[in-house]
């Protein structure tokens, strides 16, 4: 595998095809997790685990298949995966679990793992398909991650709090208080705040790559002078 | 008949003139407001107005637009008005300036300004501020004569922008719940209404003060459809749909619900009949269609006012029918003369 592939796998995942802010794949938990960052955090890396472990199984059985019944033995596979990762999180983050809820095993029902499964493991070998896996992910916990600390600081003045669910009541004072005497902005933290959250962090990104296609253009695209 | 001979030409009605005369028709509301509940409205309103105008001219410079003309619109100003008299006067500064924000930034310059707003925007910063704040919202002051102390405008002042109250006096003797609000809290200890209706709270009609600032609101209405600036079809389909449900309810058991009038003249009934329904951008152009919506408006707010959770239901009324309007449109076109069976 190449240098420069790689960097297209993780320029894909991170950026250019953002499962959460260009494909807008994989929102309702999405929307529905992303109320503070240990959630947000939580959910996006057991659904990184499971894009990696689906990736380098699809791209290993990928040759005995047959092509009519692919969608369904993937739809499988996820499944075990997240029934797997699902077990190891109610041992090992019990309390996190908990807060989750239904939202682990619903990762099985995550287009953006289907689609990762079937648009790039399905013609990819076993490395750049678990690297592709991985990417998507991450690409999806940091607007988790972002979303999730947007609603928390204007919800609750907060940040990280419910990090004792992951690390025991240790970590209690972890917990770090932005804004002390907040009266609490409770739109941010109910469904309405996350629409709106997400909405600003979409624009935000179109706003970005608009401000870097312009800078990029000032030299003749190579595109326009092939077609005229 | 006033003009009979030709030229028919008269001084187009440009937005800013129709809503300078919007803004003059709050002012009889207004006068009662303050005669009632004290001058801390005024603070209120020039608060959401300053705001209003600031953000109003920040967006426009951030989406390029030219910032003069539309800031001479008055529309600004107006949603800035509408959102401080239907929140709580003695609110804190921070809440009107987080509403009115709210109102202009989101509900009007995301949806693309002036024009394009799917949403009342007065009314999606009344929804944003209840449902976030819920506290700060319900501290509605005592009307004139009521409460068992009354502050004086420094106080006031003081209490809006410190949150500091004069010592010895706490937020319950200068606050109590609004008319609708006492009613339904005693409906539910299963009072009958009479009883509940003798409460010193209650006037003629309804609430004591607030009743003559639904007047105030009704004689601002009337006059802007004297001046044709809003047509009859909202205000009288709202009010007469609220009157016709309250009526059915009231003559089938006269114990557990009020009258009509009392429904009319108490919450934010007038105001948002005559004021809040008929923004022009976001209610229907059809005049079928404003029919249809506006008694819409009035059964969702009347349902929400006798069986819901919340006192008044005209924000969320509206809030709701503005959903249905670009389908309420579409099938209430009308006939083009000369065509026969189908709609266009």
């Amino acid at each position: 595998m190449m240098l420069q592939e790689l960097k297209d796998v993780f320029h894909n995942g991170l950026w250019k095809q953002n499962a959460g802010i260009v494909q807008l794949l994989g929102l309702c938990p999405l929307l529905a997790i992303s109320s503070s960052v240990v959630n947000a955090l939580g959910l996006g890396l057991a659904t990184t685990l499971v894009m990696a472990l689906t990736g380098t199984g699809v791209a290993l059985i990928r040759g005995v298949i047959p092509n009519e019944a692919r969608i369904p033995v993937y739809v499988l596979m996820i499944a075990v995966l997240v029934t797997i990762v699902q077990f190891l999180m109610n041992a090992y983050v019990h309390s996190l679990y908990l807060v989750l809820g239904i939202f682990v095993p619903l990762i099985t029902t995550n287009c953006i793992v289907l689609a990762r499964a079937e648009s790039f493991a399905s013609k990819n070998g076993v490395l750049p398909s678990a690297l592709d896996g991985i990417a998507m992910g991450l690409g999806l916990t940091g607007v988790l991650v972002l979303l999730g600390a947007m609603r928390e600081i204007f919800g609750h003045g907060t940040l990280l709090s419910g990090i004792d669910l992951v690390f025991g009541e240790a970590a209690k004072s972890w917990v770090i208080t932005l804004i002390p005497d907040y009266h609490g902005f409770l739109l941010a933290v109910l469904p309405p705040g996350a629409f709106i959250g997400l909405g600003l962090l979409i624009a935000a990104r179109n706003w970005l790559n608009r401000r870097a296609e312009q800078k990029a253009r000032k030299p003749i695209p190579i595109r326009a002078a092939q077609t005229a | 008949m006033a003009a009979f001979f030709s030229p028919f030409l008269s001084k187009p009605d440009t937005v800013s003139r129709i809503m300078l005369q919007v803004l003059l028709a709050l002012l009889p509301g207004i006068a009662m407001y303050v005669w009632y509940f004290g001058p801390a409205i005024l603070v209120s309103i020039s608060l959401a107005s300053i705001t209003a105008l600031g953000t109003e001219a920040l967006m426009l410079k951030l989406r390029d637009r030219p910032v003069a003309p539309f800031l001479k619109d008055h529309s600004a100003l107006l949603t800035g008005w509408l959102l401080a008299l239907s929140i709580p006067p003695l609110a804190p500064w921070w809440l009107v300036v987080v509403g009115t924000a709210f109102c202009i930034v989101v509900a009007k310059h995301l949806y693309g300004g002036l024009g394009n707003n799917l949403f009342n925007p007065a009314m999606v910063g009344f929804a944003v501020l209840i449902i976030s704040f819920p506290a700060q919202m319900t501290q509605w002051i005592s009307p004139h004569g009521l409460g068992q102390i009354e502050l004086t405008f420094a106080d006031q002042l003081r209490y809006m922008f410190l949150g500091i109250l004069p010592p010895n006096v706490t937020l319950d003797a200068i606050t109590m719940a609004t008319p609708l609000d006492t009613l339904k809290t005693h409906l539910h200890l299963d009072e009958p209404i009479r009883q509940i209706l003798d409460m010193p709270i209650y006037g003629r009609l309804a609430g004591q003060g607030s009743e003559m600032v639904s007047w105030g609101f009704l004689a601002g209405g009337l006059y802007l459809m004297a001046r044709r600036i809003i047509s009859w079809h909202i205000p009288l389909a709202y009010l007469g749909t609220i009157f016709a449900m309250a009526g059915i309810f009231h003559l089938a058991d006269p114990a557990h619900y009020v009258t009509p009038l009392f429904h009319w003249f108490s919450g934010a009934a007038m105001l948002g009949a005559f004021f809040i329904l008929t923004d022009p951008v976001s209610s229907p152009t059809t005049h079928h269609g404003k029919l249809i919506f506006a008694a819409g408006a009035g059964l969702i707010t009347y349902l929400i006012r006798a069986f819901g959770g919340f006192p008044d239901g005209t924000a969320f009324a509206t809030l709701l029918m503005n959903i249905c309007v670009p389908l309420i449109v579409l099938y209430t076109q009308p006939k083009i003369f000369g065509r026969k069976g189908r709609k266009p």
